[in-house]
Formats: structure tokens, C-alpha cells, sequence
């Protein structure tokens, strides 16, 4: 069981990551969802997989016997909340970000950066900057 | 069980709630957050006044006892950090009544400020690693929200790098506390502190690395501190100076806690990595400043340099390095919070942040060109000034263990440092306008801006003055943590 749940944390790693690391704003923060998901599958995992028993003490025992350990439910329960939030408040910012600047390719994405056109630094590469990415044809540029 | 353990994040939260009800009016959501952040202030003299006698402030929740309930536990370190944060709270708060640089005035400025305080208190405060993480994203929530309240397309773009950098680093921080728990069993600073040296060496060593790596992402060290010049220099004036002080210190304080305190059995190969991280990060954050000619940007990444110096302090892993770790700390919050703030009154009186646009300032302001000298060459450290001390005990302890290749980086830094400084010094005070018909504005409200710029100033020099008690205070708070 713990290698099912391994596999999947490690298939779930992997598939946020590669959203993440996408050009696309709107995949990259889903992909940083997933991540999340990811993560709260490893804290799940944290507790041990064993007994499925809710963690209530029966009437008239003192110690709690057999019973899933109860913590790492309250860790993972906090966390989807706080992941929740912050999932919605990305996705608002991602819409308003397209609404106002018009581009959703991240590396396009330079509204903070300095100035091309400033004389001293090296300015940046312009429009015709176009480097091919592994894994797209040539001269379109990876326009994943 | 004391409830001034929870002041610094009660304190705060109230002010959130209150300041969030009183929006559409704005001269008692003032004065409500002037009242918020002297509460906070009072309430963190006394958390200093008590850890100071060995008193520390400890509260545990839900009725479960020491190491499985909550902790809230305010020893010298957390104490004397939750003062700085309340100090700054009220410096930048006091900052945003001036006209320097203030941003456009939303509803909701002031509720995220003190959620940003209320998440930095709570970092200082807690004793569990589960619950520090839950500070984190409070802190990441509410200051992505200051991020994006201009909506100005550059803000959205630095909203958009410092969200996506920092929710990996913690999520990153989510799993590391996940594997803790699978290890040790506790998330207790002072359980695991008892169970870690139990736990086998290379799984010890995994777990720390991948604590501390989301830890200094959240620090902004070399090779993960894209995130910061990115975007803090979008931010309004007195909300950067708050940034700058606080929130990289937070990631640096938890390294503190966990390989100067909790973790500190670790194997001597993350000190050693740790080291060298420092160093590459002192020498990239400087060297990314002598490059750029817009103020916010220079001092933006003189943050990423001076981490370096503390982390330095942490990688040497004996109590002196602790100690001067927690020096080094206060004194740079002061500073570098300050010389965000004289930026912003350059600004005001020049109207650009751009070294290149601007000058001729000396002659018209002599008193500022003198004011930004004292947090200027504190951070170069020179002596008598507060950086001098935090570097020469830093430098101290390196020099000390051998460490003869860092010492070398951090000296040949605080050369390259004082290039920085005097850069913005030469361009902005001394070199004549370059625009002969500029006037300087006729009528600015500065007053405001004047004292707490001023009163950090004052700041450094105490510091400066008189170093032997906040050494003092720092060499006994190194000797609460459980270094080696």
C-alpha cells in the first residue's frame, strides 16, 4: 500500500512539475496546485499507513488501541484549506494578469524588468529573440 | 501557560479584524492601526523584559501538554525579533502618513500590513514546525496581496514571480515538515530537538537539507533568490522598507532554529554546504547590485548580499556564531528598512528613483545626504556603526575556526558594498542635477517621514554606541538555543 501511495505521490510530482514549469501562466499555476496535492499526499504518508479504525477511545478503555494516527488528517486538512486559498487567489491573479497586460507566456512577461531600450544595460534581446527549445521545431519557437 | 506567548499574533489579528471593519472610514482605521502597532509594541517589551530574566513566554493549546499540543514559546531570540518586527511595524506605518512614496491609498492596506506583522510574529513566537509553516503562508498570503493592490501591470508581473517562487518554496517546506514528522515522530521544536539524534545519520541529513533548502528560499539565497529583485521594487516605499526588514529575516530565522537549535546534531556536510551558500550569496547579491542604477533595485539585492553575511554566521554552527547571527539580524532589519525609507524621501525630493535622473541633493539637503550616510556605511561596516560590530563578530568567529576562504568573500564584499553606497551617495547628493532647470518640490509633507527615518538612524547608533548589551543579550540567547 505504501508503494501505491509512492508511485502516485512521485506520478503527481511529476506531473505538477512539468505544468510549472511551464511557459503558460495558466498551467504553471495549476501545476503548482498539483504540487500541492502532492505534497499533502507525502504528509498524509508521514503517519503510516495502517489500521483504517477512527481514533475514538471506546467506553470504558483508557488507551487508545488499534486506530489511524489522527494527526497527520488535522496537518493535511489544513493544509487543502490554506492550498484552497491560494489556489483561488492565483487563478484571479493569473485572469487579471492576462486582462491587463494582454500575454500569457511567462517569458514575454518583462512589465517588472528594466527598460529595453535602457542604454546601459544589455538590453534585451527584442522581438526577433527567439531560441528554439528542446523538443519543438525548429523556428517556432516552444510554445507549449 | 502565559498569555503574552500569543501577543504577537492576537495583537495583530485584532488590528486586522478592526482595521478590515472600520474601511470606509479612514481616520478611525487609523487610528486603530496606530493603536494596533503600539499594543503590538508594549506587548513585545514585555515578552523582551521577561525571556531577559529567563522568564520566556510559553503557552500550550488544547490541553494536551508539552510535546503534542501547540507551543507558543517566546525565548531571548524569538523575543528580541518580535520587538524589531513591532518596531518596524511602527516605523512603516508612521512612513505611510508622509507623501513620500505612498502608493495609491486602497481600504485594505492597512488590514494586510498587520497580517503581515501577525504572520511574522507568529513565525518568532510558535514552538512547532507545523504551525511555523502556517505562519509562512500567512505571511505569503497577505503579502502577495500588497503586491497586487496597485494592479499596475508590472506589480501584476511581480506579484505573479514572487507568488509562484516563494508557493514552491513552501510547498517544499509542506513535505519537509511531512518527512520530520515520518522521522521523529514529534513536530515540537524541543521534541524533535530530543528525538533527532536517535534518528539514522543519512536520513537525519536528507530531512534537515530538504527543511533547510525551503527555509532559504525563503531567505533569498544563492541559487534561489530570482524572486526577490524580480519583484520587491514595484512595492510603495513604506511597505518595501517593511518587506526588506522583515521577510527574508523570518527564512533566516528558521534556519537559525533549526541547524542552530533543533537540528543542530545534523551532520557537519549541511554546515559546509550552508558555508559556502553564504558566500556565493554574499558575492552574487553584490555583485547583482553594482549593476543596476535605480536605488530600489541596488538595495534590493544588497538584502540577498547581507543574508550571506548571516547565514555565515550559522554555517560556523558553535554558539558565537549563533550569537552573532542574532547581531547581525537585528542590526540589519534597522538598517536596510531605513535606507529603503531615505530612498523613498530622495524620490519625493527628485522625483526619480534612477540614479542617472537625479543629483545636486546635498547642497539643498544637507541633513539627508548626512542621514543616509548612518544606515549607509552601517551596512558597509564601519566602525563606530552597528554593521561593524555584527561583521567583526561574524568575522571573528570565522577567523577563529579557519575559515579563511569565506572570510576573504565577505571582506572583498563589504569593499564592493561600500562601491554600492557610495554610488547612490556620489549620484544622488554630490554630482549637480543633470537637469539644470529642476526645482525641487515646493510643498511635500515630510515630517512624518523625517522621524521614523530619523528614529531608526537613532537606532544605529545606539547600537553602534553602545554594542555590549544587545552583545550581551545575543551571546545569552545563543546559549538558550541548543547549539553545539
Amino acid at each position: 500500500m505504501i508503494w501505491l501511495l509512492a508511485i502516485t505521490v512521485w506520478v503527481t510530482v511529476s506531473a505538477g512539475a512539468y505544468l510549472a514549469l511551464s511557459r503558460d501562466v495558466f498551467r504553471c499555476v495549476l501545476g503548482l496546485a498539483i504540487l500541492g496535492a502532492a505534497a499533502n499526499l507525502v504528509l498524509f504518508a508521514a503517519g503510516r499507513l495502517g489500521p483504517a479504525l477512527p481514533a475514538v477511545v471506546p467506553l470504558g478503555d483508557e488507551v487508545l488501541g488499534s486506530a489511524a494516527n489522527p494527526l497527520p488528517q488535522a496537518l493535511v486538512l489544513t493544509a487543502i484549506v490554506i492550498g484552497f486559498a491560494l489556489v483561488c487567489f492565483s487563478l484571479a491573479l493569473v485572469l487579471r494578469l492576462i486582462q491587463r497586460t494582454g500575454i500569457d507566456d511567462a517569458l514575454e512577461l518583462r512589465q517588472a524588468e528594466p527598460q529595453p531600450t535602457d542604454p546601459v544595460k544589455p538590453p534585451y534581446a527584442g522581438e526577433g529573440f527567439d531560441p528554439v527549445w528542446p523538443g519543438s521545431a525548429p523556428g517556432k519557437g516552444g510554445s507549449t | 501557560m502565559s498569555a503574552l506567548a500569543v501577543t504577537p499574533v492576537l495583537v495583530p489579528l485584532v488590528t486586522v479584524v478592526a482595521t478590515s471593519l472600520t474601511q470606509h472610514q479612514p481616520r478611525l482605521q487609523q487610528a486603530l492601526s496606530y493603536g494596533g502597532v503600539l499594543l503590538f509594541l508594549g506587548c513585545a517589551l514585555a515578552l523582551v523584559g521577561g525571556a531577559a530574566v529567563d522568564q520566556p513566554a510559553q503557552a500550550v493549546f488544547g490541553g494536551w501538554g508539552v510535546p503534542f499540543g501547540i507551543e507558543f514559546l517566546v525565548d531571548r531570540t524569538g523575543a528580541a525579533l518580535v520587538l524589531i518586527t513591532a518596531l518596524m511595524g511602527a516605523a512603516s506605518l508612521l512612513f505611510l502618513a508622509s507623501d513620500a512614496d505612498p502608493g495609491p491609498r486602497h481600504p485594505l492596506l492597512l488590514p494586510l500590513i498587520h497580517g503581515v506583522l501577525a504572520g511574522v510574529g507568529g513565525s518568532f513566537a510558535t514552538a512547532d514546525l507545523f504551525n511555523l509553516y502556517v505562519w509562512f503562508e500567512v505571511m505569503l498570503i497577505c503579502s502577495v496581496g500588497l503586491f497586487a493592490l496597485g494592479g499596475r501591470p508590472d506589480q501584476l508581473d511581480a506579484t505573479f514571480k514572487y507568488f509562484v517562487l516563494n508557493l514552491f518554496g513552501t510547498l517544499l517546506l509542506l513535505m519537509a515538515v511531512g518527512m520530520v514528522y515520518a522521522v521523529t515522530g514529534h513536530l515540537n521544536y524541543g521534541a524533535i530537538a530530543q528525538a533527532m539524534p536517535e534518528v539514522p545519520h543519512g536520513v537525519a541529513t536528507l530531512v534537515t537539507a530538504g527543511l533547510v533548502l525551503a527555509f532559504l528560499i525563503k531567505a533569498g539565497a544563492f541559487p534561489m533568490f530570482a524572486w526577490l529583485p524580480a519583484s520587491y521594487h514595484t512595492l510603495p516605499a513604506p511597505v518595501l522598507a517593511l518587506f526588506a526588514g522583515l521577510l527574508t529575516k523570518v527564512g533566516v530565522y528558521a534556519v537559525l532554529r533549526t541547524l542552530g537549535d533543533t537540528m543542530a546534531s545534523s551532520s557537519q556536510l549541511l554546515y559546509e554546504a550552508l558555508g559556502w551558500i553564504a558566500a556565493a550569496t554574499m558575492l552574487l547579491g553584490v555583485l547583482g547590485a553594482a549593476y543596476h542604477w535605480d536605488m530600489r533595485r541596488i538595495l534590493a539585492f544588497h538584502i540577498i548580499s547581507q543574508i550571506g553575511y548571516i547565514l555565515l554566521g550559522i554555517a560556523l554552527g558553535s554558539e558565537a556564531g549563533n550569537a552573532a547571527t542574532l547581531f547581525y539580524t537585528l542590526h540589519h532589519i534597522v538598517v536596510k528598512a531605513n535606507l529603503f525609507l531615505i530612498a523613498a524621501i530622495i524620490w519625493r525630493l527628485t522625483g526619480s528613483y534612477d540614479l542617472r535622473h537625479i543629483g545636486g541633493l546635498y547642497r539643498l539637503r544637507p541633513a539627508l545626504g548626512v542621514l543616509f550616510l548612518i544606515p549607509a556605511l552601517s551596512l558597509v561596516g564601519i566602525p563606530p556603526l552597528s554593521g561593524f560590530w555584527a561583521k567583526l563578530l561574524v568575522l571573528q568567529e570565522a577567523i577563529a575556526q579557519g575559515r579563511v576562504a569565506w572570510t576573504a568573500v565577505a571582506l572583498l564584499v563589504s569593499v564592493l558594498t561600500l562601491y554600492s553606497m557610495m554610488k547612490i551617495w556620489m549620484e544622488a547628493f554630490w554630482k549637480p542635477h543633470p537637469d539644470a532647470t529642476w526645482r525641487m518640490p515646493v510643498s511635500t509633507r515630510l515630517l512624518p517621514a523625517w522621524l521614523a527615518t530619523i528614529g531608526l538612524a537613532l537606532v544605529t547608533l545606539c547600537i553602534g554606541l553602545y554594542p555590549q548589551w544587545l552583545l550581551d543579550y545575543s551571546i545569552a540567547a545563543a546559549q538558550t538555543l541548543g547549539g553545539r
